[in-house]
């Protein structure tokens, strides 16, 4: 029973992945044709970065979303996705990082490669993380609003020159399945695979590059990850302060001083690394069955 | 901050969040947002 738990708690997160990414990007016949889905579920946010010219994607991406009703010349804000992200950011914070992004997910499975060396950090981390908060204000939010074309239309422009995760779910793709979308690719699609293939080497190196230090979608779920329904408590009466939660953090943050770092994509690896179980989450339980027993006594 | 106050907070933000969404659909965003993920998108795929 407890190796099936210990197994079960190895591998359910990379389960749940392979479940969000194969759900999220259900429509298998567009695999097939080089097209994609033009379905009404379209109209629904994914949670992650879920490029929604992917053939197979079911819905759509929603910072590709925010950034087309914020470009739109009839709306000046994007209630509708805003809401989504406050929504699910006040549920679980980066959870949907660690567990439901597509894009996150790619990367932790190129980490899985081994590598002449992986690095804990990059030299200069904490600035190389405040870099996704000027993404996300710059090229989800303002570049999108204010510069417009004649007819006052904005540009996706994190998804133009930046999205490493368009390219790869939907942009090769449809290369290798659409004659015409082929003929049409020049130096854009050439500059948005260089950004692909650095990140892609990156991940080798260092864990979730792109997650930390760009995605514009980790930056707004990050915010909220210190007041979300799903977060970290450390139970200061077991807690020895030893640092093996750090030891186990793959983004080496301080567990047992940070719980609800902006960072943390709550993979559960420190919970796991804890000796003493002081890392709690969900429901309030820092005191046993057993020791609530004996103080109601 | 205290574990109440945490909760009071996220309580806060997800009727925030409903309300927007709710907002979001009878301004009719949903469509503009059906529009654009129905259509392949040439900036995000890197024609432009």
């Amino acid at each position: 029973m407890g190796k099936l738990r210990g197994w079960i708690g190895r591998h359910l997160r990379g389960c749940v992945q392979f479940m969000a990414t194969a759900l999220g990007n259900g429509y298998a016949a567009g695999f097939l044709h080089g097209s994609i889905y033009r379905g009404d579920t379209k109209a629904l946010c994914l949670p992650g970065l879920n490029c929604y010219s992917c053939p197979g994607a079911l819905g759509a991406c929603p910072i590709g979303a925010f950034q087309a009703v914020i470009g739109n010349r009839n709306y000046h804000f994007a209630f509708y996705v805003a809401g989504f992200l406050i929504f699910v950011g006040a549920l679980a914070g980066r959870f949907v990082c660690g567990w439901l992004c597509p894009f996150g997910w790619i990367q932790e499975l190129l980490y899985k490669i081994p590598f002449v060396k992986k690095l804990r950090r990059l030299p200069g981390e904490k600035w190389l993380c405040r870099i996704k908060y000027g993404v996300l204000l710059i090229f989800v939010i303002l570049l999108p609003m204010t510069v417009l074309d004649l007819v006052g239309q904005g540009s996706p422009w994190f998804c133009k020159y930046i999205c490493p995760s368009g390219t790869l779910m939907a942009g090769f793709p449809l290369a290798v399945l659409n004659p015409s979308i082929r003929a049409g690719m020049g130096g854009l699609f050439l500059w948005k695979t260089a950004i692909l293939v650095v990140v892609a080497l990156l991940s080798l190196l260092v864990y979730r590059p792109f997650c930390r230090y760009l995605c514009p979608l980790g930056a707004v779920y990050g915010l909220f990850n210190p007041v979300a329904v799903y977060r970290y408590r450390i139970d200061e009466h077991r807690c020895t302060k030893c640092g093996l939660c750090q030891k186990a953090c793959k983004l080496d943050i301080p567990v047992y001083l940070k719980p609800n770092s902006m960072e943390c994509i709550r993979c559960g690896e420190c919970k796991r690394a804890c000796p003493q179980e002081a890392i709690l989450c969900g429901k309030r339980k820092d005191v046993s069955k057993k020791e609530r027993k004996i103080i109601n006594v | 901050m205290t574990e109440k106050r945490r909760n009071g907070i996220a309580r806060g933000l997800l009727a925030i969040g409903i309300i927007f969404m709710a907002i979001g659909f009878f301004r009719g965003e949903t469509e503009v947002v059906l529009r654009q993920a129905v259509n392949i998108c040439l900036e995000c795929i890197g024609i432009g």
